[in-house]
């Protein structure tokens, strides 16, 4: 692999700026003549707009412009779009009703924005958004699940009758019913996956700049998939023409998701840029960051297991709510429904599976993916399930999991995914030998013997990434292909740029990039450069979710490394007299394989760009481009097992220990990959035990602050026990499965089943606070 | 923020000064209440009178039976005190679990009850050991001092200028956090003085803010351990009931918070 090759454990090159201060964010951005954009947002959540009233706003020192929903309306600029059509059961298409930018009629969610106000300062714009009049008629709000779906409950959009935007479906109904007809056992359980907000450390941002002499715009946003941005900027929103916006999304401060999807604010600061002929800034502040970031997750789910005499699982069947916000955001549709239920088999083997879900709207901030998407979702919901029957039937936990396991490949499941490979239990195995499975029921005694609640819990997932093969994806409803692109360039002295549509926002891709090219041409990471996040630059791309960077974005580059390497074989051959088929490259030179014949990698460059000696009819330069669609989803998977104590008093849970043993296929850099496991397990216990969005009756946030909203802190997380065990993916050329959200995928249900082991009571939901922990210890007792 | 007026007086008196002539003026200590609310605009002080660096507002001392730590003393410094840790350490151990490093460097011990937060943690200490609060004007036993959620006996411009603490026998603080805000979900100070007196004061819990436990005072008075807590009932009658904690689990946290403030 070489000190700095594929299985290296390099630093990251991009932390000397990010730890020196010198990162350059949205922010960190500044231009000549800027103005600053503050956003009027609605305090209801479900209100009639009646009217605006601008003037004492306008007259406010250092007010350039105030502009409302009429304006955009006015100026035709497209509402915002869900890119991913669900049909019913029925065959109808999705009901959604419209999502403007700014609302020029109805507010259905507290800080939806209804005007926004530009001013020389960013004081003097929120000035002028305070002195804003907004005349609201206060509707009657449905701010959850259960408020939205009751007969005469308030509804959100005419389109969307009882509030509903789908009643979707996928498995075989009557082969489920047919399963729990024969069951021996069947087991049942009802749960809430909490709603979470995303919380990157760096809230959104952008600044826009229209050049009117050539009609053309700048935007500068905090992006994931800044080509998708501009696509959708253009076509659907029609602020700018696609060849008329440069989109630039440089250092992004974390991402989880949330800035995947292309917000009302920052198309307002692109239109507006234009309407007041000024650069046009802005830059969330918390709050907003709680109010109008996409949340995460929101579901109620009934889940029933069928099992047969010897606890073979026989069949599955789930009912699911899915809280939608009020609007339809970006890829919202597709989260509890093909990244959801499609993973619902989750490690076994189950011959029949039928699942219900339920997309609703409700009077709060819009849903869509989180860090997992449907797949965390799933998980918790299989793993809880599993641990609640291995209790009712007084079996190990580990054996009934063992008993159920897919063990050959590939394997279809009765919904849509077809596993190309996987070893299920050697995860596990590797997992209950590092946390001493064996040994538990001893520690469980003696934690006893002092008066200690100990337990232990399990999750064996498998996430669907490396997202995605565009015509299945298209097949099943997506607007876009999930394809990658990269571009190989040589430079006439050797140094390489690799132009890549992945995006990284924390992810690491300019070290590991680096290294897939270093290990091909035995060559220094610092002579390769990767070049990413400018839609001037790159040519298109998809970006940066899904765990797709590694298992589709790396596939590109290699693919376009091939095509290079081929050039360059050839001109090395023809430099050295020999045949391109004996031509080798080790350590930055091509090589006449088995003599000491070589031509060093700068002069073949050197040679492609001179152009004096080429081959015959070949073009000059050394650049090749590749666009790569994977064939298939990839299926990281592992075990996650977690020890844990409860103090019986207060109700609070301390980590005793915490394995993770993943599958990733061939690991870039295992040092990253860790850190990513490390930051996806800390967000999935920062889901099981501290963090939820809870709105009261009326729509209010009242987690809408860090004083509310309990975030992980380090203090609340155990030291990780992290394994690798290895199937590579057979589906892309290195094997890559993807590691980006695993930790967040596999944790949570370990460490609820854990809590519930320990306190002998399995009715607990999460965030399991203390006090619910408590509650749940005295209705036991 | 709105534009406001910044002084940095340098003794007591011309901070009254400053205070008397502008009655929307605001002190300013470590400005963790203020500064925020400042920034939400919720508050728009024409003038910030900063008193965290008048040389007469910081320091401790013990003479005899009295801890006195002056208003504008930040918690790191209480925490490091080798006065503090001798005469009480169970102080020292309240501003050890009080807030991060950040909020110890910067906060201090009279903005904590001037302002009175329901789940500060100072309250509970001054409470419970029957401190008396010293103003620029007048002395405040601090049964008299508490009035309520955010609110005390302190008149308008009135400056805190020294919390006086007398020695206990025996005192300790035990506090459950509060999972995001790492306030007190529920504290609870005890404190038994050389009279022979169990005086027990509770923060977080209460819909009133800091209040004195009467039930745990009388059982810890007649056994001054744990197991003389089992048989305690609290009610959670008025007691705090939000996302984080019930009004029942609230009333079980005074008891095992209590239990384990006897250490």
């Amino acid at each position: 692999m070489g000190v700095e090759g594929i299985g290296a454990r390099v630093t990251r090159k991009e932390d000397k700026r990010f730890v020196t201060g010198k990162g350059k964010y949205v922010d960190d951005v500044r231009v000549h003549g800027m103005t600053y954009a503050h956003f009027v947002r609605s305090p209801h959540a479900h209100a009639k707009v009646k009217g605006i009233d601008i003037s004492e706003a306008m007259k406010k020192t250092g007010v350039v412009a105030v502009l409302t929903g009429k304006e955009i309306v006015e100026d035709k600029i497209g509402n915002l779009i869900c890119g991913w059509m669900i049909h019913s059961k029925d065959g109808s298409p999705m009901k959604m009703g419209a999502w403007p930018a700014m609302a020029p009629e109805t507010v259905r969610f507290v800080g939806q924005a209804v005007a926004v106000v530009i001013g020389e300062t960013r004081n003097q714009a929120r000035d002028g958004a305070d002195a804003v009049i907004v005349d609201y008629e206060e509707l009657p709000a449905a701010a959850s699940i259960k408020a939205a779906i009751a007969p005469g409950a308030p509804q959100l959009h005419p389109e969307a009758p009882g509030n509903v935007v789908y009643d979707w479906a996928i498995g075989d109904e009557k082969a489920t019913s047919d399963a729990f007809a024969k069951a021996a056992h069947k087991v049942s359980f009802e749960l809430t996956n909490n709603r979470l907000v995303p919380n990157a450390m760096e809230p959104r941002a952008a600044i826009a700049e229209y050049d009117e002499a050539e009609e053309h715009f700048t935007l500068h946003t905090t992006s994931q998939n800044p080509h998708v941005a501009r696509l959708v900027l253009s076509a659907f929103y029609g602020v700018a023409q696609e060849h008329k916006l440069r989109v630039i999304a440089p250092d992004v401060g974390g991402g989880f998701g949330s800035k995947i999807f292309i917000y009302p604010e920052e198309m307002v600061a692109l239109w507006a840029s234009k309407k007041v002929n000024r650069p046009v800034k802005w830059t969330s502040d918390r709050t907003e960051a709680f109010l109008t970031d996409a949340h995460g997750r929101d579901h109620v789910s009934k889940a029933e297991m069928a099992f047969d005499a010897n606890h073979k699982m026989l069949g599955l069947r789930v009912k699911t709510h899915a809280n939608f916000g009020a609007y339809m955001s970006l890829f919202s549709s597709s989260v509890p429904t093909y990244l959801y239920a499609t993973l619902l088999s989750g490690q076994y083997n189950i011959p029949a599976i039928y699942a219900e879900v339920m997309g609703v709207y409700t009077n709060t901030t819009p849903v869509d993916a989180y860090r997992g998407a449907g797949r965390p979702e799933a998980s918790y919901l299989l793993e809880r399930l599993i641990e609640t029957a291995a209790r009712q039937f007084k079996i190990d936990p580990a054996e009934l999991r063992r008993k159920n396991f897919i063990t050959s490949f590939p394997h279809q499941t009765p919904v849509i995914m077809a596993y190309d490979t996987g070893d299920f239990n050697a995860s596990l195995d590797a997992a209950l030998k590092e946390i001493d499975y064996a040994g538990f029921p001893a520690r469980k005694a003696k934690a006893k013997s002092e008066g200690k609640l100990r337990g232990i819990g399990l999750s064996c997932y498998i996430e669907a990434c490396g997202i995605a093969p565009s015509k299945a994806v298209g097949s099943l409803g997506a607007g876009v292909g999930l394809w990658e692109s990269a571009e190989v360039r040589v430079n006439p002295v050797g140094t390489i740029e690799i132009l890549t549509g992945s995006h990284s926002h924390g992810q690491g891709h300019e070290t590991t990039f680096a290294q897939v090219v270093a290990d091909r041409l035995g060559i220094s990471i610092n002579q390769v450069s990767i070049v990413h996040g400018d839609t001037d630059k790159v040519q298109f791309g998809m970006g940066t979710y899904g765990s797709r960077s590694g298992a589709v974005g790396i596939s590109a580059i290699v693919k376009a490394m091939e095509k290079m390497e081929a050039k360059a074989k050839k001109i090395a051959a023809h430099h050295l007299e020999a045949s391109e088929q004996d031509i080798v490259i080790e350590n930055g030179e091509f090589k006449v394989t088995g003599t000491d014949k070589a031509m060093a990698l700068a002069n073949v460059a050197l040679s492609a760009y001179t152009a004096h000696n080429l081959p015959d009819g070949m073009e000059p330069g050394l650049k090749e481009s590749a666009f790569y669609d994977p064939s298939n989803f990839t299926f990281p998977a592992g075990s996650y097992i977690c020890e844990v104590e409860v103090d019986a008093g207060t109700g609070k849970t301390t980590f005793i220990n915490f394995v993770a043993a993943d599958d990733f296929g061939r690991l870039i850099n295992p040092m990253i990959v860790e850190g990513q496991v490390h930051g996806g397990i800390a967000q999935g216990i920062g889901q099981a035990l501290l963090e939820g969005a809870v709105y009261d009756d009326s729509g209010q946030l009242v987690t809408a602050s860090y004083m509310d909203y309990a975030m992980p802190r380090a203090d609340d997380l155990p030291s990780f026990k992290l394994q690798h065990t290895t199937t590579l993916c057979p589906g892309n050329p290195l094997g890559i499965k993807g590691c980006g959200e695993a930790g967040a995928i596999g944790s949570s249900a370990a460490v609820i089943n854990a809590i519930t082991d320990a306190i002998g009571n399995n009715k607990l939901e999460m965030p399991a606070t203390p006090d619910r922990v408590w509650h749940a210890i005295q209705a036991r007792a | 923020m709105y534009e406001t007026t910044y002084h940095r007086p340098s003794s007591v008196d011309e901070a009254a000064a400053l205070s008397a002539r502008d009655a929307e003026a605001k002190y300013l200590a470590g400005g963790h209440t203020l500064i925020p609310v400042m920034k939400q605009r919720l508050a728009s002080p024409t003038a910030v009178i900063d008193i965290g660096r008048i040389p007469a507002l910081i320091g401790v001392e013990v003479s005899g039976d009295m801890l006195t730590i002056k208003a504008a003393t930040t918690y790191f410094d209480i925490m490091n005190s080798a006065d503090v840790k001798k005469s009480i350490p169970a102080i020292a151990h309240l501003t050890s679990v009080l807030g991060d490093p950040q909020v110890r460097a910067r906060g201090t011990i009279g903005g904590s009850i001037a302002n009175n937060d329901p789940a500060a943690d100072f309250p509970a200490a001054v409470l419970a050991l029957g401190a008396t609060v010293k103003t620029n004007k007048r002395s405040i036993a601090a049964n008299d001092f508490f009035k309520g959620l955010f609110t005390t006996a302190l008149n308008d411009g009135e400056l805190i200028t020294a919390i006086s603490f007398p020695v206990p026998a025996k005192a300790g603080y035990s506090k459950m956090r509060h999972p995001a805000s790492r306030f007190a979900l529920t504290g609870v100070f005890v404190a038994q003085m050389k009279n022979g007196d169990v005086r027990v004061a509770a923060t977080g819990a209460s819909q009133n803010g800091v209040m004195r436990v009467p039930g745990i005072e009388t059982a810890l008075k007649a056994n001054w351990s744990a197991s003389a807590l089992e048989n305690v009932k609290i009610s959670p009658n008025g007691l705090i009931a939000d996302i984080h904690g019930s009004a029942e689990y609230r009333a079980n946290l005074i008891k095992v918070m209590a239990q384990r403030a006897l250490g």
